[in-house]
């Protein structure tokens, strides 16, 4: 859902699988660019999902999320 | 580019976890483990001590730290987690302990051992997670559950006149003057997760310069207990917990505990342990070979010298210089009830002191050889006390000595010495050391100097009796 993403600005990846809909990194997110999806993933959680623009690389939602897989914060 | 991802200290895919979603926490949604988790694993891979690390989990939700930390890891009895830690640190003062527990765990069950190790300042790092609940229980109070906090053993709230207080762990430590660092952090938001990041690093970093005993404690949440969505508990513990408990540094004398303030650890010299037990290392021993590994079980009734046979042995190993074991199992009866014990001698490393499958057996009474007749290996040595018990174990599967050790041990002087006929009965069944070394080691090992003649006697009467049968 990201594929979209412009490789020379900040951008974050969350992997959907890994995710458990608690909302924490939209909670922290201070530009607002991450959602909930509709979507259930296999788990039955709504997972989060990154709007695919604005990030500024800030990783505090790396840190708010719990799981140490789910996001991956790239800031060139 | 800049990548922010999961640590290294962190297995890539939490393979001991069952189920599907190897990649995922078995936390709940939104629960604070996760996220301390991820800081401490951040420091370990900045501090390079992934490898050198062990992290004592606790009981708790946090009881499977061992999934996801890819270091040593070791699962400690409820509230034990410290006085494991001091083990696991004393033997090893090269390794990063971390001791990991929650607030029942640290403040109820475990509150002697958090102080106690906190008051010899060992140099650990204990990292307390509060989130004011027994959460994996079903969210009963805890010690640290605050005033009108409801809960499922508090439904109408906690209430001073009749719960006590929340327990403020981080100011009754920094009392200890052995403590070196202690700081209350929080989760509850960005600002504090910043923070606790610090504080979790200061708190390894101490430990890898010697710089003694550092406690953290953070608050964190159990959005299931508390009945919260995540983003609410999160708030719930900015707004009300912080109040209760005060987030800062309560001590920081780290910067006055240079490299090497913690105590000598003195290591385990060999010389030393001889010493304590008594067996002298410096006589003229000749390396003894040892034919096969003995893995003993040594069972019948308390004051028959069971456990005291099995010391015997061991310290006749140690002589040898080979690796043993001793750990005895009784109850708590001084004379009459059952006792047994389980000695390892072997050529290699000792991984357990348990013996389960005993390739030799000892027993003195009847319950006993009931027991454990059936653990011993398939052509095992088996030596029953044959004026005791009135049976005889399966001879087509083992090797069975029927010796009447406690008629020999009256006929010698005393009854006492049937555990001394039977020793000397097993070293000719087995043929793991010669009679004159054994007798050596005993004029060592016993400890009254009058009585060594006798266990000599007895000792030779085991020992002819299975080689002469006389």
């Amino acid at each position: 859902m990201d594929t979209t993403v412009k490789k020379d600005s900040p951008f974050i990846e969350i992997t959907g699988e890994l995710c458990k809909g608690c909302k924490l990194c939209i909670d922290v997110c201070p530009k607002g660019v991450i959602a909930i999806s509709d979507q259930l993933n296999s788990s039955s959680y709504h997972p989060a999902y990154y709007v695919g623009a604005d990030c500024t690389g800030c990783t505090l939602c790396f840190y708010a999320c719990p799981e140490p897989a789910a996001i991956k914060v790239f800031k060139p | 580019m800049k990548t922010t991802t999961k640590a290294t200290a962190f297995y890539n895919v939490f393979e001991r976890k069952g189920g599907p979603h190897k990649e995922t926490t078995h936390y709940c949604p939104g629960c604070g483990h996760g996220n301390v988790h991820k800081m401490i694993a951040e420091a370990m891979d900045d501090l390079g001590i992934n490898d050198k690390t062990v992290f004592v989990s606790p009981v708790g939700c946090s009881v499977f730290g061992y999934y996801y930390f890819d270091c040593g890891n070791f699962q400690a009895a409820h509230g034990r987690a410290p006085a494991v830690a001091t083990g696991i640190k004393r033997a090893n003062p090269d390794s990063v302990v971390i001791s990991y527990q929650g607030d029942g765990d640290l403040a109820a069950i475990g509150t002697a051992e958090t102080l106690h190790a906190a008051n010899r300042g060992e140099n650990i790092t204990v990292f307390f997670v509060n989130n004011a609940i027994y959460g994996m229980t079903g969210g009963q109070m805890a010690p640290t559950t605050l005033i009108e906090q409801k809960t499922a053993t508090t439904p109408r709230g906690r209430v001073e006149s009749e719960h006590g207080n929340p327990i403020k762990m981080a100011e009754i430590i920094s009392t200890l003057p052995a403590a070196t660092y202690v700081e209350r952090v929080a989760i509850g938001n960005s600002k504090h997760i910043m923070k606790a990041r610090k504080a979790i690093r200061k708190a390894l970093k101490n430990q890898v310069e010697n710089r003694g005993y550092s406690f953290v404690e953070i608050l964190s949440v159990c959005p299931t207990g508390w009945k919260m969505d995540s983003p609410d508990a999160r708030d719930w513990l900015t707004d009300q917990m912080i109040e209760a408990f005060p987030l800062g540094v309560y001590k920081d004398e780290s910067s006055e505990r240079e490299d090497g303030w913690y105590r000598d650890v003195k290591p385990f010299v060999p010389a030393e342990l001889n010493k304590y037990f008594g067996v002298n290392a410096e006589a003229d021993v000749a390396p003894v070979d040892l034919k096969k590994d003995l893995f003993c079980k040594f069972a019948g009734f308390g004051g028959q010298g069971i456990l005291t046979m099995g010391l015997f042995l061991a310290q006749i190993g140690m002589r040898a210089d080979h690796n043993v074991s001793w750990i005895p199992a009784y109850g708590p009866e001084m004379r009459g009830g059952t006792a047994n014990c389980s000695v390892n001698v072997s050529n290699k490393r000792i991984g357990t002191p348990l013996v389960e499958r005993p390739n030799v057996m000892v027993a003195m009474n009847l319950p006993s050889l009931e027991m454990f007749e059936k653990d011993v290996v398939d052509g095992g040595v088996i030596l029953v006390d044959s004026g005791i018990v009135d049976k005889t174990p399966d001879t087509d599967r083992l090797d069975v000595v029927m010796i009447p050790a406690t008629e020999i041990a009256d006929e010698v002087g005393t009854p006492k010495v049937a555990n001394v006929v039977m020793l000397g009965a097993m070293i000719a069944a087995t043929d793991a050391y010669s009679l004159d070394f054994v007798s050596e080691t005993l004029k060592v090992v016993v400890k009254k100097k009058n009585l060594i003649d006798m266990n000599l006697a007895a000792l030779q009467r085991g020992y002819d009796f299975v080689k002469n049968g006389s």
